[in-house]
């Protein structure tokens, strides 16, 4: 039993490894590819975000200039989706709204993930006091109820009379700083059940450090799930977003987004007499919000089969 | 031969509540340079927990160190701030796990975990450290180490594991190497190569090993002095071949009376009768008094020490004590 001769058992073993290696990630996409809906959810938001972003560059009505022959003017083939009360031409203006919109979810995403997964396996790690302290203000955010939390916020922005250009910034920062606590509870719940495994065990005992430890070594083990849920929290962005605007609180125009445009079915005589003007940005809200809550339950089958509704 | 480790009346207790349990109780042992010291019992009487607190892996609330000194190198471990604690863990002081499956993280491939302990403690950039894991992939004896360095943990079998676990502990050239269990998950033949290879290590750079087992033919296998554990205390410990050749304490004899003779055909291997005791109704007898053949009115009232009863022998029990009251 010689060792240096002993090539192992593993030649088999190794043979596999190479085949599945870097697979981890390429088997989850075979998987996922195999899933039509998933599929079908993700090429709808591919497309949208082509259009929304390549789109107004072939657009001949990009001035956003007001052209009084031109007002609510039906659908036609200068202007496929009519013109709104303005005079702008609607297509465009949905597909400019779509960058801001996917934009303000992708950011207060990006956001809400930052924070959530940082302060939450700061929580579940550290556990005791600074755990406590995270937690209850998380606590505190979650009591009370997003959507008037956010007309909150909005009403103060108008209050204080920010600038529009900025407002579709700070309303990213609204959004993320709304959706975090969530999150946090989530990877706080998994941080504590990590981090006494005993790899955790294996890493105190080569003398790593907490931040080494923390970002090294338990935050890869969450990854599938933060992809899950940050996929899931694009559409909830866009959303509320969406709701904000509406009611005239988030982002205000002339900056297009859907759902301030949807605004105009405030209007009794657009409602009725006018449908060109609020169904693009309605269905384009629906068909994103779906197309992503889909490909995201596809994804969490995928990477996160524990937690399957 | 110079002491490496010397541990002086460690106490470990865990509280729930009320209870207290004695994990390790007053238990005083050395490690020398070079020498391999195993601990033997059987599960629950401390080993474990003897080398959680050496490492610093007893964790308040519920675990706590309440007495002794753990010197190494002339340095107090228990006295050492968080910081310079962790310079010494995984360089100078690593340790292996029994379980090689799941002490490996899943989801960072071979190479980067073994890479870790390198860029920290050795302070090598990511590209001679990745080269050093290949050599130390090779040096345990697996091929195509390249490959192996980008597979993850589930691609392996446990004897690759705990042979890159191996790789993991060797890294930094520690001067103690702490093994628990490192061979019960495996299979026999594993085992033989894990022991081997661990031995070759172990000559290669001087290192001491500390091993933890309930193998009685594993400690024979390696350890050059023993330590038996019972119930957190140290019953018997002496010089290897002295131990299994003249055991004293009746708890020693009755665990080297129940191994499997080879080539022999028994009907029923012997056991020592009764239980463990529970941890949390101990008095102040000998704790393997109600199981043991010699039991004496005073080993029900009075807790034996450990005296020196042969040349590299000690053992606590009343037995001798008498003996040597007599003589």
């Amino acid at each position: 039993m010689s060792l240096s001769s002993t090539p192992l058992s593993g030649t088999i073993g190794t043979k596999q490894a190479q085949a599945k290696s870097s697979s981890l990630f390429r088997q989850s996409m075979r998987r996922l590819m195999r899933n039509k809906l998933a599929v079908s959810g993700l090429v709808v938001v591919v497309i949208m975000v082509l259009a929304c972003f390549i789109g107004p560059f072939f657009s001949p009505y990009t001035d956003n200039k007001v052209h009084m022959a031109m007002m609510n003017k039906a659908p036609s083939l200068k202007h496929w989706l009519g013109t709104d009360a303005l005079g702008r031409d609607v297509l465009t203006r949905v597909l400019q709204a779509g960058r801001i919109s996917l934009t303000v979810g992708l950011a207060s995403m990006v956001l809400s993930v930052f924070i959530g997964a940082l302060l939450g396996a700061i929580a579940g790690y550290y556990r005791g006091f600074v755990d406590q302290i995270i937690m209850r203000i998380a606590d505190l955010l979650l009591t009370i109820p997003g959507l008037p939390l956010l007309f909150i916020f909005g009403a103060l922005l108008s209050e204080w009379k920010v600038p529009t250009e900025y407002r579709m910034y700070i309303v990213m920062f609204m959004l993320g700083f709304v959706n975090w606590p969530g999150l946090a509870r989530m990877v706080r719940g998994q941080m504590l059940s990590l981090r006494e495994r005993e790899f955790m065990q294996a890493a105190v005992v080569l003398g790593l450090r907490d931040r080494r430890k923390l970002f090294n070594h338990l935050l890869p083990n969450i990854v599938p799930l933060l992809i899950v849920i940050a996929t899931l929290n694009i559409g909830g962005s866009i959303l509320s977003e969406s709701v904000l605007s509406f009611f005239g609180l988030g982002v205000m125009p002339p900056t297009p987004t859907w759902g301030n445009m949807i605004d105009a079915a405030n209007n009794l005589i657009d409602f009725q007499e006018r449908p060109w003007l609020w169904i693009p940005p309605g269905f384009s809200i629906f068909a994103t919000v779906i197309a992503i809550n889909i490909f995201g339950d596809g994804l969490r089958d995928v990477l996160d089969p524990k937690q399957k509704r | 031969m110079k002491d490496l480790m010397k541990i002086d009346h460690l106490s470990t207790y865990f509280v729930n509540g009320t209870d207290q349990v004695k994990a390790v109780d007053d238990v005083s042992l050395r490690v020398r340079e070079g020498e391999t010291v195993c601990i033997v019992g059987e599960s629950g009487c401390g080993k474990s927990v003897t080398a959680m607190s050496i490492m610093g892996l007893v964790e308040e609330p519920g675990g706590k160190i309440v007495n002794g000194e753990i010197h190494f190198e002339g340095r107090d471990l228990l006295q050492l701030s968080k910081n310079e604690l962790r310079t010494l863990r995984g360089n100078e002081i690593s340790m292996i796990f029994q379980e090689p499956m799941s002490s490996l993280n899943p989801v960072l491939k071979i190479g980067q975990q073994i890479m870790e302990p390198l860029i920290v403690h050795q302070k090598l950039s990511k590209k001679d450290a990745r080269n050093r894991a290949i050599e130390l992939i090779e040096q345990v004896g697996i091929s195509r180490a390249a490959q192996i360095a980008d597979s993850y943990p589930h691609e392996l079998s446990g004897g690759m594991l705990q042979r890159i676990m191996i790789a993991i502990a060797i890294s930094s050239s520690p001067k103690l190497l702490i093994a628990d269990e490192p061979t019960t998950a495996l299979d026999v033949t594993i085992q033989a190569q894990i022991l081997d290879m661990l031995r070759k290590f172990k000559e290669q750079s001087n290192m001491s090993i500390m091993l933890i087992t309930h193998d009685l033919g594993v400690v024979a296998e390696m350890a050059d002095y023993v330590i038996v554990m019972y119930a957190g205390k140290i019953v018997e410990e002496g010089e290897v071949v002295k131990l299994f050749q003249n055991p004293k304490h009746p708890y020693t004899q009755g665990l080297l009376k129940s191994k499997p003779v080879i080539n022999q055909r028994q009907d029923e291997l012997y056991s020592i009768p009764g239980q463990v005791p529970n941890p949390l109704e101990l008095t102040e007898s000998c704790y393997f008094h109600d199981r043991c053949e010699h039991c004496m009115d005073i080993c029900r009232t009075k807790r034996p020490e450990l005296k020196e009863v042969a040349e590299q022998q000690k053992t606590a029990c009343w037995l001798y004590e008498e003996a040597l009251v007599n003589a």
